[in-house]
């Protein structure tokens, strides 16, 4: 480096050179950060404490906002209540399912890439057009489930037309795009060192056992990413629930942020919306970082490998 | 090196760790046809839908709803794909899916790449704390800046245009992409680019004519991941889109149900038309996909 730094030009070092170019390439990055992150996450703080239809000038009216949410709005807690359960139920759900998959998806067997496209495939269909597909599975009359569950003898179920169905077949649902974290967990199975499973055979671990104290241990900041990035994505279902059910039956699928869009865009309250982004942007944080401080006791970081 | 072992490449056929060696033929074949057994049936289930979204495309109206289920249509209706793309303006859907996905992957790619390449080849002062910054952003939910960001561009009038969806793209690329890139970026030797600027090339010249030919599979793993949101991304467009002559694919199809919801045929002919192109970008890009995803790191150690 000692050459090159000696060949700087002018009155600029080449640190400073570089800086400048660093700062140069980052520039669309800094812009896009100001403008599209930092300054709307202000906005939105500001505007929570608001109340604004676009139309008129917004009005400051102080805790307004969070008054009417925790003791006017009926389904502001109908929304929280609804999300959660769905949260809280399909998240490690999908975790179990996907860590499930990946195992049998990372065997050395003939044509397992097959399998693994045909696991895969059904998280990246489009959301349309996958919850189009699912209305129709879930069509009580002729729709494919019920069909399927009339051969066990089981009788027909009326799915998302009833209130107490409609959030378990949205998990059912959502049980079918497993294959983002599956690939995720593949990746992961992969990097495990095999001579850790050789040292654990020779110590005469069986299968069950090479798993639970080799694979577990290793694959847990995997399971850790993906109940964090499950867990802040889910809190955010909105494309199915507007297609399909647009909320019912009787709020029953009234996720949170369809209500947040409704409140944004049907009935034009900015300020209330804002508000409702607060919280839930709270929610998330605090359900985030509990999931941070509980990890130290579980999660294994082979630290002299860490870069 | 540690960055080297990240980017291993997932579909390798060599994976001997995971098998339990056993003695006798037997009890080693048998697990193994249990597994293909379960394999078969859950594949089967996981294909299920979509075998049966392509079946009902093809099939003629009113034999939608025919019990038992009639898995092969018959007679087979082709017709449906371009009755579909008649009784709705699908090729416009398609042209304005299109011009947006193209530009905004476009902005992905030119903006997201420099700024990943000064995280990963340049010294600031700042760095740590603006990849820092630049990582928590994965966290904030895309809920909190909505709104301010519509009221942004009703402001700047450019509601019921495509420049909502396509500007924000050209301004870095979103802090996942960057993260991607960087840590591709990361595991090119450096040499190269020293032996560059040497012989007196700068940085720009370094970023586009050495980091930027190496980098391939990263861009091609970007620009599939690019592809796919845009081409299924739903929530920006039904809020910045209302204008039925700029409508794309995802809200095509929506406003599709409300008017024709009868004809099952003609719907699940539409999704499956926007279906194929995935299936067939995964397939075909699959080695670069599970690649991508792999190299984030996040999945490793």
């Amino acid at each position: 480096m000692a050459t090159v730094a000696a060949r700087s030009r002018g009155r600029w070092t080449l640190r400073q050179r570089e800086a400048l170019a660093a700062y140069l390439f980052l520039l669309p990055w800094l812009v896009g950060l100001l403008v599209f992150v930092l300054g709307p996450v202000v906005a939105s703080f500001l505007l929570a404490f608001t109340s604004w239809d676009l139309l008129n000038p917004p009005q400051w009216i102080g805790l307004g906002n969070f008054d009417k949410m925790f003791s006017g709005d009926k389904l502001f807690p109908i929304s929280l209540y609804n999300t959660a359960y769905y949260t809280f139920i399909s998240v490690p759900l999908h975790v179990v399912v996907a860590l499930v998959l990946a195992l049998a998806l990372n065997l050395p067997l003939r044509g397992i890439r097959f399998f693994r496209t045909a696991f895969y495939v059904p998280s990246v269909t489009p959301a349309v057009a996958n919850a189009i597909l699912w209305l129709w599975i879930f069509q009580p009359e002729v729709g494919l489930l019920n069909v399927a569950l009339g051969a066990f003898g089981v009788p027909p179920q009326r799915w998302l037309f009833e209130a107490e169905l409609a959030k378990p077949s949205f998990i059912i649902m959502s049980m079918w795009a497993s294959g983002g974290q599956m690939v995720i967990f593949l990746a992961g199975l992969q990097s495990i060192p095999e001579h850790l499973y050789e040292a654990a055979s020779i110590d005469g671990a069986g299968a069950w056992r090479r798993f639970l104290h080799v694979t577990l241990p290793m694959l847990s900041p995997v399971i850790f990413f993906n109940l964090v990035i499950g867990l802040i994505g889910t809190f955010q279902v909105f494309s199915a629930a507007y297609i399909m059910t647009g909320g019912g039956p009787s709020y029953s699928t009234l996720f949170y942020v369809l209500y947040l869009y409704n409140n944004a865009f049907k009935f034009l309250q900015m300020g209330y919306a804002s508000a409702l982004a607060w919280v839930l942007f709270l929610i998330v944080l605090f359900f985030t970082l509990v999931q941070f401080l509980v990890a130290g006791r579980w999660v294994y970081y082979e630290g002299e490998l860490k870069r | 090196m540690g960055q080297v072992g990240q980017a291993r490449v997932l579909s390798s056929p060599a994976l001997p760790q995971a098998v339990p060696r056993r003695s006798s033929a037997f009890r080693r074949n048998l697990p193994r046809a249990v597994v293909y057994g379960l394999l078969a049936v859950g594949g089967f289930i996981f294909a299920l839908p979509l075998l049966w979204l392509f079946s009902t495309s093809l099939k003629m109206p009113g034999h939608e709803f025919v019990l038992p289920p009639e898995w092969i249509p018959n007679p087979v209706r082709l017709e449906n794909y371009t009755e579909a793309f008649r009784v709705r303006p699908f090729a416009l859907f398609t042209r304005n899916t299109m011009v947006i996905l193209i530009l905004a992957t476009a902005g992905t790619l030119i903006t997201g790449s420099m700024s990943a390449y000064a995280f990963a080849r340049l010294r600031f002062p700042g760095r740590g704390i603006l990849f820092g910054i630049t990582l928590s952003t994965l966290m904030l939910p895309f809920v909190v800046t909505m709104v301010p960001t519509f009221i942004l561009f009703k402001q700047l009038k450019w509601i019921n245009t495509f420049a909502p969806l396509i500007v924000p793209y050209w301004a870095g690329g979103g802090a996942f992409n960057i993260f991607l890139m960087r840590q591709f970026f990361m595991t090119i030797p450096y040499e190269l680019e020293e032996a560059a600027r040497i012989d007196g090339a700068g940085f720009f010249r370094s970023y586009w004519q050495i980091t930027l030919p190496l980098a391939g599979p990263v861009l091609a793993t970007v620009g599939i991941f690019s592809f796919i949101h845009h081409w299924n991304d739903f929530l920006a467009p039904l809020i910045y889109l209302s204008s039925p002559y700029l409508q794309t694919l995802a809200l095509g199809i929506q406003t599709f149900r409300g008017e024709f919801g009868n004809q099952w045929n003609l719907l699940m002919a539409a999704s499956a038309a926007m279906v194929v192109p995935v299936l067939l970008m995964f397939f075909f890009a699959q080695r670069y996909f599970l690649r991508g995803v792999a190299m984030t790191g996040l999945a490793g150690r």
